[in-house]
């Protein structure tokens, strides 16, 4: 391997000589008197990235002044394991797989854009079946509101109110069940394939889904009685964390973000997929732009996709059963799956015909499975609206069966450079609620 | 594998084929790859042969008994569009064009081709005015291309003095468009200037491309890695940097590692 530019050491010369502090535990007045003592008035605090308020592996680094924050940057990278780089080499189909569990958080968004995206390249977009544009609509939307769940949740946890964390947990738990009924498993999914989904919703879902919301109805209400009315929140989100429009636009930040500073930008409304043009919903606003009008825009968000949940049971009993692949059999995945005695596997009756009844589709099983399927060579570049904000996929394709190059833009990534601009002139306490606005996931950032 | 073992499989491959007795393996003769070449839509001009290749399974050389060894495809991405690019395409390139030759940049020197493919528009720019190009689409009224979503390398390693390309998305909520440009750099001089000042969403979409790639955007505040550690030799999305693995051993049978599988080329 030739590595033409490889980089040096990180030396840095101004450090040597510099007096650290380690604080683990402790007196903070002991390290302020030290500090004092020897009259240096820069400190340096390295928050994370091993740190319960940093939503992951997230490394902060503020310059202090008293408890004033007068420098903040963020340092990333501590869950990087090259998602991108292992997906060049698994087939078109297998990437879902990997790219499921960049923002585990919000696993169908990704697989969603993905699959969009492999499906524009091979020039099927067309082809999917309603039932599974569908389908994946109410993944997507059950995905969002477990997202914002956690974000409530977390972010109330981390200024002290278990109970919000408690309250937002279980009813994210109604979700996660929905989804290991539908998809086999609570996070992962890889469910959404290219040309479709993996399986039709098993039967009895749609009752057990519309059950699923009234119960999560309740939850949300026992969530905002401890929110929205609770001075204390009120008092530590609002004016905090304050992100203007123009500095939202500069910084490219979309979702939740974008919207609270006053701009009504989502792409199911801006450039429409998987036919949202089609289902009735409002993209909720604010012009505050500080934490406590994303709190509320994420509430009103949940109850935006609740509705879109609805509408979509609607449709999917109206349409009744049919094809959630497309007809095309040399793109389609042919494992036809069951549940058996063991969880989700390959059903037997599809085992049984192609090893004992039919050799054609058994090698053809063989080569669509082991080999892949082909994409002509171009590229293309797919959005989505994801809980975090806009999500977009860049594939490049050679011609062969694996992605040339695929690259995920994930909002995470690209919003905690808001990170400095929203926490400097603050307070340290301040911090932790300004990252918390921002929702990062620390897998989606680093993938 | 002995040298003892790879004879033997030299003599099993010419066995086998007998009309090519020199050498044993199935070589692709130069008019092959010529004709190869040929096999490109006739209505568009290539521009970007990716790679040519060669055989099916990923065995080349002596290995290759497969019979698919002289099967040559060339990897071509489509090429320069001809007007109309249709939609409201020709009128942001129109508007693009006026604005380029107004400040003097000019729209011939600036934009190397335009590429409409998949209902989606790319603007391949010379790499010394993407700059030019960004602040042009960003402020003109009639593009305002406000926010961008950033950049993402990617390495063509067969492209001769075109070997990095780092694309650009961006998106006019104003007038609910989005498109691409496209700038590329060879490997000898991986340098693409900034375009930080223009959207600062940039600066950490830049230094990840620099981190994976080794672009280098001259006039970045603080180009320094982000992913990978501070010291880490290499740019791992490159083509050249292998991706490692160590194969795997379950109940008696090894799994190679995903880059050393069967490739079906």
């Amino acid at each position: 391997m030739s590595t033409p530019h490889a980089t040096a050491h990180l030396v840095d010369d101004e450090t040597t000589g510099v007096p650290t502090f380690e604080a683990s535990g402790g007196d903070w007045s002991d390290i302020a008197e030290e500090a004092a003592r020897l009259g240096e008035e820069r400190i340096v605090v390295n928050m994370g990235p091993q740190h319960p308020s940093t939503h992951g592996v997230l490394r902060l680094m503020l310059e202090i002044d008293g408890e004033t924050v007068t420098e903040a940057r963020a340092g990333i990278g501590y869950l990087h394991t090259g998602i991108e780089k292992n997906m060049e080499f698994r087939t078109w189909t297998q990437g879902v797989t990997f790219c499921t569990r960049m923002d585990y958080v919000a696993p169908l968004f990704q697989e969603a854009a993905y699959c969009l995206g492999v499906e524009k390249l091979l020039g099927i977009t067309d082809d999917v079946p309603e039932r599974a544009t569908v389908i994946r609509v109410l993944l997507m939307e059950l995905n969002r509101i477990a997202s914002h769940l956690v974000c409530l949740a977390t972010g109330g946890n981390e200024l002290g109110a278990t109970t919000i964390m408690t309250v937002g947990f279980t009813a994210r738990e109604e979700v996660l069940r929905i989804f290991e009924l539908i998809t086999g498993l609570r996070m992962n999914h890889a469910f959404i394939r290219p040309g479709g989904v993996a399986q039709d919703i098993p039967p009895g879902a749609i009752d057990t889904i519309r059950e699923a919301l009234s119960s999560m109805r309740h939850y949300f209400k026992q969530l905002e009685d401890l929110m929205l009315a609770n001075p204390i929140l009120q008092l530590r989100l609002k004016d905090v964390g304050y992100l203007g429009l123009s500095g939202c636009m500069a910084l490219g930040i979309t979702g939740p973000v974008l919207r609270s500073a006053g701009l009504p930008y989502d792409v199911r409304k801006a450039a429409p997929y998987c036919g949202y043009e089609t289902y009735d919903f409002e993209v909720p606003v604010a012009t505050e732009a500080d934490s406590w009008s994303r709190v509320i825009l994420r509430m009103e968000e949940c109850y935006q996709s609740m509705n879109i949940v609805e509408q979509t049971l609607d449709r999917l009993q109206k349409m009744g059963p049919g094809p959630v692949m497309v007809g095309d059999k040399k793109i389609a995945w042919p494992a036809q799956l069951a549940i058996g005695s063991d969880g989700m596997g390959n059903s037997l009756d599809h085992i049984k015909e192609i090893m004992g009844t039919s050799m054609e589709a058994l090698i053809h099983h063989f080569k669509l499975v082991t080999e892949g399927f082909r994409v002509p060579a171009g590229q293309v570049f797919q959005t989505v609206e994801h809980p975090r904000g806009e999500l977009g996929v860049h594939l490049v394709s050679d011609g062969g069966t694996r992605p040339y190059r695929a690259h995920f833009r994930d909002p995470s990534f690209n919003n905690l450079q808001a990170v400095s601009i929203m926490c400097e002139g603050g307070q340290v306490a301040d911090v932790v609620v300004a990252v918390a606005s921002l929702d990062p996931v620390l897998g989606g950032v680093d993938r | 594998m002995t040298d003892e073992k790879t004879g033997q499989e030299k003599d099993a491959a010419a066995a086998v084929k007998p009309g090519d007795a020199g050498t044993g393996a199935q070589k692709t003769s130069e008019a092959a790859l010529e004709a190869g070449g040929q096999n490109v839509p006739a209505a568009r001009t290539p521009l970007e042969v990716v790679d040519v290749r060669q055989g099916m399974f990923g065995a080349h050389g002596t290995g290759d008994t497969s019979g698919y060894g002289g099967l040559v495809v060339p990897v071509v991405l489509p090429g320069p569009s001809e007007r109309p690019y249709g939609g409201w395409f020709d009128e942001v390139v129109d508007v693009l064009t006026e604005v380029l030759d107004e400040n003097g940049t000019g729209f011939a020197n600036a934009v190397e081709s335009v590429v409409v493919d998949r209902e989606e528009l790319t603007l391949h720019v010379a790499r010394e005015h993407v700059v030019a190009v960004a602040s042009a689409l960003r402020d003109d009224p009639d593009l305002r291309f406000e926010l961008s979503l950033g950049v993402s390398g990617v390495h063509y390693p067969h492209e001769t003095g075109r070997e990095l390309h780092a694309v650009y998305h961006v998106v006019s909520v104003t007038h609910g468009r989005r498109l691409r440009f496209e700038v590329t750099a060879p490997d000898a001089d991986p340098h693409i200037p900034s375009t930080t000042s223009v959207y600062p969403a940039n600066d950490w979409h830049e230094r990840e491309t620099y981190d994976f790639f080794g672009i280098v955007f001259d006039g970045h505040p603080g180009l320094a890695r982000i992913e990978m550690p501070d010291d880490w030799p290499g740019h791992p999305q490159r083509k050249d940097y292998p991706l490692g693995g160590i194969p795997v051993e379950y109940k008696g049978a090894t799994v190679p590692p995903p880059d050393q599988r069967r490739s079906y080329s």
